[in-house]
């Protein structure tokens, strides 16, 4: 039996894996202890969860488990990162490299520092979302820190060349961020391979609780360091003070081995049932596909749909399938997506657009169901469009002088 | 953001969705917003020249669903009035109606610029001057 509402929002959120939860319980009952309480067995049991958690994420991303400090977050995460970063290698130099389609998290903070008196290069995108390697190159300078680029992008899901961003990064003496939220538990991420010096992400998108996450700071082949953004008790190797969060640092843990065991028959299923949507969706005349097919998450799909907007476009469905936006009206802001913008749509495109984020619970029958309620809605509003009834009588609707709203 | 049961119901049964002869001379047009902006609204009337009176009234509306009721609102008020009482809707009371919240205002102010614009579409295919409006305050 199909049960409504369907979730395909994702990349907003996972929900929690009930092996994960059930690997947190005993954590907010039994095991309450403070993982920094040396003196007694309720402290030691938490170190001893933490120390194991600290294991299965640095196993996911071949990585050290001393090289992972645990946050709330990935904003938290980004901003010690990239602020950590700035502040401990202000001798160097002052100069961040980053792009236009970075998640708010970056961007704000980059704009922190350039407030701080750092400087910022944005690097734009291409069509699909991705950066140039060229520009990136010529962007280095001898004062750059660090280029912060994310692994996957949250609206697209376009996947950046991290090994070769890396290359660039480290030939000219710059350290590597990378915001991997949307990556890490969906794709093979190996931070020596890839050649990462820090890195956010966090539980929930991951199927693991809201309230944390963690950022890989390397410690060999350069020891990196970042100055705490909050003073405390200096735990986290002095990186990140404030009492360590027990269970969901367990429930991090546990949904990392889960990715580990799971990814790659969650990675051909999903991908499928996402190929298999899009197709469907892509029937529809002047259905278009954002950001890169090749180059992209498996389990993501952005679709504008011509002649129709966005929000009135979800009104449609949005009891029964939840779903989002990159239009004006669903935010608080009325701007369109920057991301979408980024890539050089139109504002029309930008503001038709929806964003499909399967997972490890989406199913054929819920998929199928999307295609049904999606082409008729999408269908029934064209109908009600004028947009859509002057494509159709082939008029240009750029020789059209729209009253300035 | 949950919509008031007056917006779902135009919404999901929208009243008047059509296209009339923009070419004919007792019609009047309106083609208000822009697609960069989110919302584009067709909004046209049919008018008894002898008479005065709207008999007839259609729209399509390219936006979220506060543009597509407040256009669907505005045809159902058009029909049977005269173009002077038309020109008296005033958008808070489609704010009112349609219990739009603050953000969705612009989608009322939309529907009485559409209204505006078939009016002086209609006036001036039948020689008459174009009402001069003051501009409306969302813009």
């Amino acid at each position: 039996m199909l049960k409504l509402p369907i979730y395909l929002d994702n990349n907003a959120t996972t929900p929690m894996d009930p092996r994960v939860l059930e690997a947190m319980t005993p954590y907010f009952l039994e095991h309450f202890g403070n993982a920094a309480s040396r003196n007694h067995p309720f402290g030691w049991e938490a170190e001893e969860a933490v120390d194991y958690a600290r294991e299965q994420v640095a196993k996911l991303i071949g990585a050290d488990p001393k090289e992972i400090i645990f946050t709330s977050g990935a904003t938290e995460a980004d901003n010690l990162g990239i602020k950590g970063v700035f502040e401990m290698y202000a001798s160097k130099g002052n100069h961040i490299i980053t792009a236009t389609t970075e998640h708010k998290a970056v961007l704000d903070t980059c704009k922190h520092i350039e407030k701080m008196g750092g400087e910022v290069t944005y690097l734009q995108v291409d069509r699909e979302g991705l950066i140039n390697l060229k520009e990136l190159e010529a962007a280095m300078k001898p004062t750059t820190i660090l280029v912060a680029i994310m692994l996957a992008n949250n609206e697209i899901g376009t996947i950046q060349p991290i090994r070769e961003i890396s290359a660039i990064a480290r030939k000219h003496g710059a350290l590597v961020f990378t915001d991997a939220t949307q990556a890490v538990g969906k794709i093979p991420v190996d931070v020596n391979k890839d050649g990462i010096d820090l890195m956010a992400f966090t539980a929930h998108k991951m199927y693991g609780p809201k309230g944390v996450g963690a950022l890989y700071v390397r410690r060999k082949n350069p020891r990196v360091k970042v100055t705490a953004q909050m003073d405390g008790g200096g735990h986290e190797r002095g990186m990140r003070s404030g009492t360590l969060n027990v269970p969901g640092i367990v429930g991090l843990g546990k949904a990392c081995e889960l990715c580990m065991l799971d990814m790659e028959a969650d990675t051909k299923r999903i991908s499928k049932l996402r190929d298999k949507l899009e197709n469907a969706l892509l029937l529809l005349e002047e259905a278009y596909v954002n950001g890169s097919r090749e180059h992209r998450l498996p389990h993501v799909s952005n679709i504008s749909f011509k002649h129709v907007e966005g929000e009135g476009l979800l009104m449609g469905f949005n009891k029964n399938i939840a779903l989002s936006s990159g239009s004006a009206c669903t935010s608080a802001s009325l701007e369109p997506s920057y991301v979408l913008k980024a890539l050089g749509l139109g504002d029309d495109l930008a503001h038709s657009s929806l964003r499909f984020g399967l997972g490890r619970f989406t199913n054929e029958e819920q998929i199928d169901y999307t295609v049904k309620a999606i082409s008729e809605t999408v269908i029934k509003l064209r109908e009600m469009s004028p947009l859509w009834e002057m494509y159709k009588e082939g008029i240009d609707l750029d020789t059209i002088e729209w009253a300035a709203h | 953001m949950a919509y008031s049961e007056k917006v779902i119901d135009h919404y999901q049964n929208p009243k008047n969705v059509g296209t009339l002869d923009k070419a004919s001379k007792s019609v009047g047009t309106g083609l208000v917003g822009a697609p960069e902006c989110g919302d584009v609204m067709r909004l046209q009337i049919e008018v008894d020249n002898a008479t005065g009176m709207i008999t007839d009234a259609k729209f399509k509306t390219f936006g979220c669903g506060s543009a597509i009721a407040s256009s669907s609102l505005a045809t159902e008020w058009l029909k049977g009035k005269s173009v002077d009482e038309a020109l008296k809707i005033d958008n808070m009371a489609i704010v009112e109606e349609l219990n739009l919240p603050p953000v969705k205002i612009h989608c009322s102010v939309l529907a009485e610029d559409a209204i505006k614009a078939a009016i002086n579409d209609y006036r001036v295919k039948n020689g008459l001057e174009a009402i001069k409006f003051e501009e409306s305050v969302i813009h």
